[in-house]
C-alpha cells in the first residue's frame, strides 16, 4: 500500500540523479540535490509509516535541517563564483584536479 | 623522586619556554636552550650517581597505569646500558646546542643562491633540540613496550623538521626519506609489538613480565624479525643503511650528531634489549645471519667511505662500519662482546659527534662539505685541524682514545666464539686507517689551499664545543673502568634472560680467572 | 737451560716510581700541545727536561734492579685497572724491559738536544718536541707494560707518533703521504699482532705476561702455539719494516732527521724484536714459528743491504741499512734463549752508532741547506770534523771493525746462527760483506773524494748543541759491544727476563772462527771495492743508469710496485664498484621502488578531472555497487 509512494520516492531520486550526472549549470544540478534529498525525505516518511514509528519522520527533520543549511552554504558558493568566474557552469569550475 | 619523569619533563618545559619566546627573540631562545640542557645534564649526574650498578636491574623505577584497557603503562626505569645512553644523550646535547650557536643564522650551509630560503627560525630549532632530548631519554628509559615504540616513532618527528626546515640544499628528500625508512621499520616493529601482546597474554607490555613468554619457536622467530628489522633499519646495519649518508650529510651538523650519535643507537639498544631478551631462541637461530650482516656492513660501510668525496657523508659511512661492529659485539653473546658493544655505543657517540661537529665548523667557514674544497688547512688552523685529528684517529680506534677499549672488547669477544668473523671484522680497524688518515690528508696537509687561507681557528665557543668532547674521549681511553662497571652487571643480567649459559666459551679461561681470584 | 724467573709485585722505591718514565713525558707532550704558542719560548727546553726526567727515573730504576739478586729481578707495578677483568696498566721492571728503558731515555735524551740545533730554525719547534715526548712515552709503555693490551696500547701509540713525526712537515705532500703510507702498512702488522692477542685471550684467559710464562707449552697445541707465533710475527714485521711490509721505512725519511734517528732507527722499528724475544715462550715452544722468524730476519736483512747500495740519499742509504741490522736482530730473536741477548745486545748498540750516523747525517744536511744526494758532498772531512769522526766511528761499528761495538754483536748473532743452521749463518755473513760495501760507500760519497757541492753550498760545523751528543753516541759505539758481550755480562744481566740456553758460548776478544775470518774478510772486500768505485774514481753528479740489478735496488726490490699493483689498484677498483654499487645497486633499489610508487600514482591521479559531474558519476556507481552487494549479500 505505500509502494506507490517508494516507488515515486525512487523516481524523484532518479530524476534528480539524472539531472546532477547531466545539467551544467550549477543551480539546477543544485535543485537536483534537493530534489534527491526529499526523494530520500518521502521514502524516509513512508518507511515511518510501514513501520508505525517515528523514527523516520525525525530523520526527515534532520535531512530538511542539513538541506536548508546546504542550500544557504552552496548558494552562496554559487554566487561567488558567478561573481568572479560570470559563469554559472560547473564544467569551467574544474581547478580542482590533479 | 621520580628522576626520569623530572629528566623528560626539564627539556619539555623548556621546549615550551624556547617555543613561547617573542618572536625574533633568537639570542634568548638560545640561552634557554642552553641553560635548560645543562639542567638536565646536571639531573642526569645527580641520578647517575645514585645509581647502584649491583643492586637491582632496573632502577629509578615509576609505573603509572597509561590504557588500562590495554594494560599500557608508563613504566620507566633504567639499568646500566639504558643509563650510560642516557648519560650521552645529556652530554651531546648542550655541546650540540652550543655548536649549533649560528646554525640558524645566515644562509643554509651550502646553499646556492636559487635554493629556496630555508625556515631559520632559532626558536624552533631549539625547541625542536629540547623535544628530542626528552624523547631520547624516553626511548632508553622506557621499560613499557608500548612506550617505547611511542618514543621511537614520536622521536623521529623533530628530527624529521630539524633536517627537513634547516638542512642542505636536498634537506626534504633526505628527511622524506628518513621518515619513510623509520617508519616502515616502525610499523613493522608496531605488529611485533601488538603480536607479542596478544601471544603473550598477560595484559601487560612490561617488558620485565614478557621476558621468556614467548615460547613457541616459529612465533619467537616471526616476532623476532618485526622488532629485528626495525633496530636493523634505525641502527642501520647493511643493507638497511642508505638513508643515513643522505640524512646525516644533509642534517645541520648538531642534528648529523644526535642523529648518528644517539638515535640510531636506539636501534642496536633495542636488539640488546628486546631482541635477544625476549626471543632468546630466535636470536640464536638468526645470529649467523646478523653476523655475516654486522661483518659484511663493517667492510662495506669502510670501503665506500674511503670513496666518499662529501666529508658528511664519510663520516656517516665510517659510522654504519663502527655499527656493525657494535651489532657483531651484541649477538656475539659474550660478556666481552655485548659490554664492549654497550660502550661502543657511547663512545662512537663522542667520537663521531666530535668528527660531524668539527665538520660543521669547517663548513661554517668554507660553505662546502667537498673534500676537494679543503687543503692544509693545518697550516691555517692548527688547533682545529688538531682536534679533528683527535676525533679521526678516535674514530679510527687508536689505543688511548675510547673507540679503542670498545673495539677491541667486541672483537676479543667475538673471537672467543666466532673467530672468523672477528678475524674478517679486524680488517675494519686498517681500513679505517685508510679512510681517516686519507680524508687527514686531502683536508688538513699539504700547501694551503687559496680558499682555506682566510680560515680562523677555533674561537672560544668552538672550544668549549671541542673540550668536552676531546676530554671525555681521552679520559675513556685510558679509564673506561666507571663506564664498564656500570655496564657489566647490566649485560650480565642480559645474557642471563637470553638464556645464554656460557658467557665466556673459553674453557680454560673460566678455569684460569677462576684460579687466579 | 733455565726458564725466566716468576714476576714478583713490587713496592717502594725508584722501581715503585718508575711509572713516572712514562708519565713525565706525557705530561710534557700534554703541556706543550695544549700550552699552544705560549710555551714556544720554552718548550723545547721542558721536552728535554721531560727526556732527561725519565732517564734519571730509568737510571735510579736500574740501580735498583741491580742490587736485587738475579732471581728477584722481574718487579711487577699495578697502576689502574683498564679493562676490568681482561687486564690491567701496570709496569714491568725486569732485565730485558729496563735495558730499552735505558735505551729509549737515554738515547732518545742526546736526540732530543741535538733537536733544540737542529730545529732551531723550525717555528713549529715546540710542537716537534711535543710529538717527541709523546713518542718517548708511548716507546716506553710498549716495553714497560706488564702484558699485552698495554704492550699495544704503546705500540700503536709510537705508530701514531711515528705519523705525526715523519708527516711534521706536513705542507709537504710527500712527508703527509709518506707519514699516511707509514700509519697504514703498521696497521696491517697491527692487525696480525691484534689478532694475536685475541688468540692468546682465548687460550690462556690472560694477557698478563706473568700468567704466559713458560708452561704455555703445557696449556695449548703446538698448532695455536705456531699460530700465535706466526701473527705476533706479522706484527713485529710492519714495526719493524721487516719483509714483507718494509715499504713504508724508505719513504719515513721524510720526516725531520732526529726523528729518523730516534724513531726509524734506535728505538720504534727494533720493537718488533722487543715484541718477539718478549714473546719467547710462545715461539720456543713453536719451532715452525721460530724457523720463519729467522727466515724473515735473514731475508731482510739481505734485502735492506740490497737496498742500501743503490740508494743516493744518505737517509735513504742509512734506512736501508737499518732494515739490514733489524734483519740480523730478527735472526737472532729467532734463534731463542742463545740469540736473544746478542739480538737484544745488537739492537742496543746500533741504537747507539745508527742514531749516531743519522744524527751525523742530520748534521751535514744542516751544513749543506738540507741537500741529502750523496752525489752532491764529497770531501766534508776538513770542513766538519767532528761530525765526520763520529761519523766514521759510527760506521766502523757498524761494518764490525774488530773490537768495536758492532763487531761484538752482530758476530755473535752470527755464529749462533752459523751453530743453528749453516745456510742462515752464511747468508748473514754475506749480508755483513753487503754492509761493508755500502756504509763505505756512503762515508767515502759523503767525506772524502772531490767537492761535488752544490753553488750555494757554504759548509761549516755544527753548534756544540748538536756535535755533544754525536761524540758521546760515538763513545758508546766504540766500547758498549765488548763492555756488553765480553764475559756475557749482557746475556747473564737478561736471563732472569728470557731464560738461558742450554749451553752459554765463551765470546772472544776477537775471534778466529772461520766464520769470524769470512766476515771480516768479506767486510774487507766490499769496503775495498767501495773505495774503488767511490773513494779514488771520481763520482758523477748525477746518477748513472746502471745495470738491471742497480734499477732493482733503486726501485726499493719492486715492494712499491708490488704493493701498487697487489693492493692499492685493486682497492681503489673495489672502492669505486662499491660506491657505485651502493648509489646505484642499494639506493638505486629504493629509489627505484620510491620512483614506481611515484609513477603509479601519478598516472591514477588522471582520475580527478575536476569535472564534479564524473566525481558524482563515480560515487553514483559506487552507491550502486554497494546496494548490489548488499542486495547479493541479503538474497544469500
Amino acid at each position: 500500500m505505500t509502494t506507490h509512494y517508494l516507488v515515486l520516492s525512487a523516481l524523484l531520486f532518479a530524476i534528480g540523479a539524472v539531472g546532477v550526472l547531466l545539467r551544467r549549470n550549477a543551480i539546477v544540478v543544485f535543485m537536483c540535490v534537493e530534489l534527491m534529498l526529499n526523494a530520500c525525505n518521502l521514502a524516509f516518511v513512508t518507511f515511518a509509516r510501514q513501520h508505525g514509528n517515528l523514527d523516520g519522520q525525525l530523520i526527515a527533520f534532520f535531512v530538511m535541517v542539513v538541506a536548508a543549511a546546504e542550500v544557504v552554504i552552496g548558494l552562496a558558493i554559487i554566487v561567488m563564483i558567478f561573481r568572479t568566474r560570470r559563469s554559472a557552469s560547473v564544467d569551467d569550475a574544474n581547478l580542482l584536479k590533479y | 623522586m621520580p628522576w626520569l619523569s623530572i629528566l623528560m619533563a626539564v627539556p619539555v618545559l623548556g621546549a615550551v619556554g624556547v617555543a613561547c619566546l617573542p618572536k625574533g627573540s633568537h639570542k634568548p631562545a638560545k640561552q634557554l636552550a642552553l641553560l635548560v640542557s645543562l639542567v638536565v645534564l646536571g639531573l642526569t649526574v645527580a641520578m647517575a650517581v645514585q645509581f647502584s650498578p649491583n643492586g637491582q636491574r632496573f632502577q629509578f623505577t615509576e609505573t603509572h597505569s597509561w590504557i588500562p584497557a590495554f594494560g599500557v603503562n608508563y613504566g620507566l626505569g633504567v639499568d646500566g646500558i639504558a643509563l650510560v645512553l642516557i648519560a650521552l644523550s645529556a652530554v651531546l646535547v648542550p655541546i650540540v646546542i652550543l655548536a649549533s650557536w649560528h646554525d640558524t643564522d645566515g644562509p643554509a650551509p651550502d646553499g646556492r643562491d636559487d635554493a629556496p630560503a630555508p625556515k631559520r627560525s632559532a626558536k624552533t630549532y631549539f625547541a625542536l633540540l629540547l623535544v628530542l632530548e626528552a624523547m631520547m631519554i624516553g626511548v632508553f628509559a622506557a621499560t613499557d613496550i608500548f612506550l617505547f615504540y611511542v618514543f621511537f616513532e614520536a622521536m623521529l618527528i623533530p628530527m624529521y623538521f630539524m633536517i627537513g626546515s634547516y638542512g642542505g640544499v636536498q634537506r626534504s628528500y633526505a628527511a622524506v626519506k628518513f621518515l619513510l625508512y623509520s617508519l616502515f621499520g616502525g610499523l613493522l616493529m608496531l605488529v611485533a609489538v601488538i603480536a607479542l601482546y596478544v601471544v603473550a597474554e598477560k595484559n601487560t607490555f612490561m617488558f620485565p613480565e614478557l621476558i621468556g613468554v614467548v615460547q613457541d619457536p616459529t612465533t619467537q622467530k616471526w616476532l623476532f624479525a618485526g622488532f629485528f628489522i626495525a633496530f636493523a633499519v634505525k641502527a642501520p646495519l647493511w643493507p638497511f643503511h642508505t638513508w643515513l649518508p643522505d640524512a646525516a650529510a644533509q642534517a645541520p651538523a648538531g642534528a648529523a650528531v644526535l642523529l648518528v650519535g644517539v638515535l640510531d643507537k636506539v636501534g642496536t639498544y633495542g636488539m640488546l634489549r628486546f631482541c635477544l631478551e625476549l626471543f632468546p631462541d630466535a636470536s640464536k637461530f638468526f645470529t649467523p645471519l646478523v653476523i655475516v650482516l654486522s661483518v659484511v656492513g663493517i667492510i662495506y660501510g669502510a670501503i665506500v667511505a674511503i670513496g666518499q668525496t662529501d666529508m658528511k657523508r664519510l663520516i656517516a659511512y665510517t659510522s654504519i662500519s663502527h655499527f656493525g661492529f657494535i651489532a657483531l659485539g651484541v649477538f656475539a653473546m659474550t660478556q666481552n662482546a655485548q659490554a664492549g658493544a654497550t660502550l661502543y655505543m657511547v663512545n662512537h657517540g663522542f667520537s663521531t659527534g666530535a668528527l660531524f661537529l668539527i665538520a660543521g665548523f669547517l663548513i661554517h667557514r668554507r660553505g662546502s662539505a667537498q673534500i676537494a674544497d679543503y687543503g692544509g688547512v693545518q697550516k691555517v688552523a692548527p688547533l682545529l685541524a688538531g682536534a679533528f685529528l683527535i676525533a679521526g684517529l678516535s674514530g679510527l680506534a687508536l689505543p688511548g682514545l675510547s673507540s679503542f677499549v670498545s673495539e677491541f672488547m667486541v672483537l676479543i669477544g667475538t673471537y672467543e666464539r666466532y673467530a672468523v668473523p672477528a678475524i674478517i671484522g679486524a680488517l675494519g680497524v686498517i681500513l679505517a686507517a685508510i679512510y681517516i688518515l686519507w680524508m687527514y690528508q686531502r683536508m688538513m696537509n699539504g700547501p694551503t689551499a687559496d680558499s682555506v687561507k682566510g680560515f680562523t681557528d677555533l674561537n672560544g665557543r668552538e672550544k668549549w664545543v671541542v673540550a668536552p668532547l676531546i676530554a671525555a674521549i681521552i679520559a675513556l681511553g685510558f679509564f673506561p673502568k666507571p663506564v664498564l662497571d656500570v655496564i657489566n652487571p647490566a649485560v650480565d643480567k642480559t645474557l642471563d634472560s637470553a638464556q645464554v649459559l656460557d658467557k665466556q666459551p673459553a674453557s680454560t679461561a673460566a678455569e684460569k680467572k677462576g684460579a687466579g681470584q | 737451560m733455565e726458564s725466566p724467573v716468576e714476576i714478583v709485585q713490587h713496592t717502594g722505591g725508584a722501581i715503585g716510581y718508575s711509572w713516572l718514565m712514562i708519565a713525565l713525558p706525557l705530561l710534557g707532550a700534554a703541556i706543550l700541545l695544549l700550552g699552544g704558542r705560549r710555551t714556544d719560548r720554552w718548550g723545547h727546553l721542558l721536552g728535554v727536561a721531560m727526556s732527561l726526567g725519565a732517564f734519571a727515573v730509568a737510571v735510579a730504576s736500574f740501580v735498583q734492579l741491580l742490587a736485587l739478586n738475579p732471581g728477584e729481578r722481574r718487579r711487577g707495578i699495578e697502576l689502574f685497572e683498564f679493562i676490568p677483568g681482561m687486564a690491567d696498566l701496570g709496569v714491568l721492571i725486569d732485565p730485558l724491559s729496563i735495558s730499552f728503558a735505558l735505551l729509549i731515555t737515554g738515547v732518545g735524551s742526546l736526540i732530543h738536544i741535538y733537536s733544540i740545533g737542529y730545529m732551531s730554525h723550525d717555528h713549529d719547534r715546540r710542537r716537534f718536541f711535543a710529538y717527541l715526548n709523546l713518542f718517548v712515552a708511548a716507546m716506553l709503555l710498549l716495553v714497560l707494560s706488564d702484558n699485552y693490551l698495554g704492550l699495544f696500547v704503546g705500540w700503536e701509540g709510537v705508530g701514531l707518533a711515528s705519523y705525526l713525526l715523519i708527516g711534521f712537515w706536513q705542507f709537504k705532500p710527500s712527508a703527509a703521504t709518506a707519514a699516511k703510507k707509514a700509519f697504514v702498512i703498521n696497521r696491517v702488522g697491527d692487525f696480525g699482532l691484534l689478532i694475536g692477542i685475541f688468540t692468546i685471550w682465548t687460550t690462556f684467559g690472560s694477557l698478563a705476561f706473568r700468567d704466559l710464562g713458560a708452561d704455555v707449552a703445557t696449556q695449548a697445541s703446538e698448532g695455536t702455539l705456531t699460530a700465535i707465533g706466526l701473527l705476533l710475527l706479522v706484527g713485529a714485521c710492519g714495526k719493524s719494516a721487516q719483509l714483507p711490509l718494509q715499504a713504508w721505512l724508505l719513504d719515513a725519511m721524510e720526516g725531520p732527521t732526529p726523528v729518523s734517528a730516534l724513531i726509524h732507527a734506535a728505538t720504534m722499528v727494533t720493537a718488533g724484536v722487543y715484541l718477539v724475544v718478549r714473546s719467547g715462550a710462545f715461539f720456543e715452544a713453536a719451532p715452525t714459528a721460530q724457523l720463519v722468524v729467522t727466515i724473515v730476519g735473514v731475508a731482510t736483512l739481505l734485502a735492506g743491504a740490497i737496498i742500501g747500495c743503490a740508494k743516493d740519499d744518505i737517509k735513504k742509504g742509512l734506512a736501508g741499512s737499518t732494515m739490514s741490522q733489524i734483519g740480523y736482530m730478527m735472526l737472532g730473536a729467532g734463534l731463542g734463549p742463545a740469540g736473544y741477548a746478542f739480538a737484544i745486545g745488537h739492537l742496543i748498540t746500533h741504537g747507539f752508532f745508527k742514531a749516531n750516523m743519522f744524527l751525523g747525517a742530520g748534521s751535514v744536511m744542516h751544513a749543506m741547506n738540507d741537500e741529502v744526494d750523496m752525489r752532491r758532498y764529497g770531501a766534508l772531512f776538513p770542513v766538519m770534523k767532528v761530525t765526520a769522526v763520529t761519523f766514521v766511528i759510527g760506521y766502523l761499528a757498524i761494518i764490525g771493525f774488530p773490537l768495536l761495538s758492532g763487531y761484538y754483536t752482530k758476530e755473535g748473532i752470527i755464529e749462533t746462527a752459523m751453530h743453528h743452521n749453516p745456510v742462515l749463518g752464511w747468508l748473514a755473513v754475506l749480508g755483513a760483506g753487503l754492509t761493508g760495501f755500502y756504509m763505505s760507500r756512503m762515508v767515502f760519497m759523503t767525506f772524502f773524494g772531490k767537492k761535488r757541492w752544490a753553488d750555494d753550498a757554504h759548509p761549516h760545523e755544527s753548534p756544540a748543541v748538536m756535535t755533544v751528543p754525536l761524540i758521546i753516541l760515538s763513545i758508546g759505539s766504540i766500547g758498549l759491544g765488548a763492555f756488553l758481550v765480553l764475559g756475557n755480562r749482557f746475556a747473564t744481566f737478561l736471563a732472569p727476563a728470557v731464560g738461558t740456553p742450554a749451553e752459554m758460548p765463551e765470546p772472544h776478544v776477537f775471534g778466529v772462527g772461520p766464520a769470524a775470518l769470512a766476515t771480516l774478510a768479506l767486510v774487507a772486500a766490499g769496503a775495498a771495492f767501495a773505495w774503488m768505485r767511490y773513494g779514488a774514481a771520481e763520482v758523477p753528479v748525477t746518477a748513472p743508469r746502471g745495470s738491471f740489478l742497480t734499477t732493482f735496488a733503486r726501485r726499493d726490490l719492486y715492494g712499491d710496485a708490488l704493493n701498487e699493483s697487489l693492493f692499492m689498484r685493486p682497492g681503489q677498483w673495489l672502492t669505486r664498484l662499491s660506491v657505485f654499487f651502493d648509489n646505484r645497486g642499494i639506493d638505486g633499489l629504493v629509489n627505484g621502488l620510491a620512483a614506481g610508487i611515484g609513477g603509479t600514482s601519478g598516472r591514477l591521479r588522471r582520475v580527478q578531472t575536476g569535472y564534479v559531474r564524473s566525481y558524482a558519476l563515480s560515487i553514483f556507481f559506487g552507491a550502486a555497487v554497494v546496494v548490489g552487494a548488499l542486495l547479493y549479500v541479503g538474497n544469500m
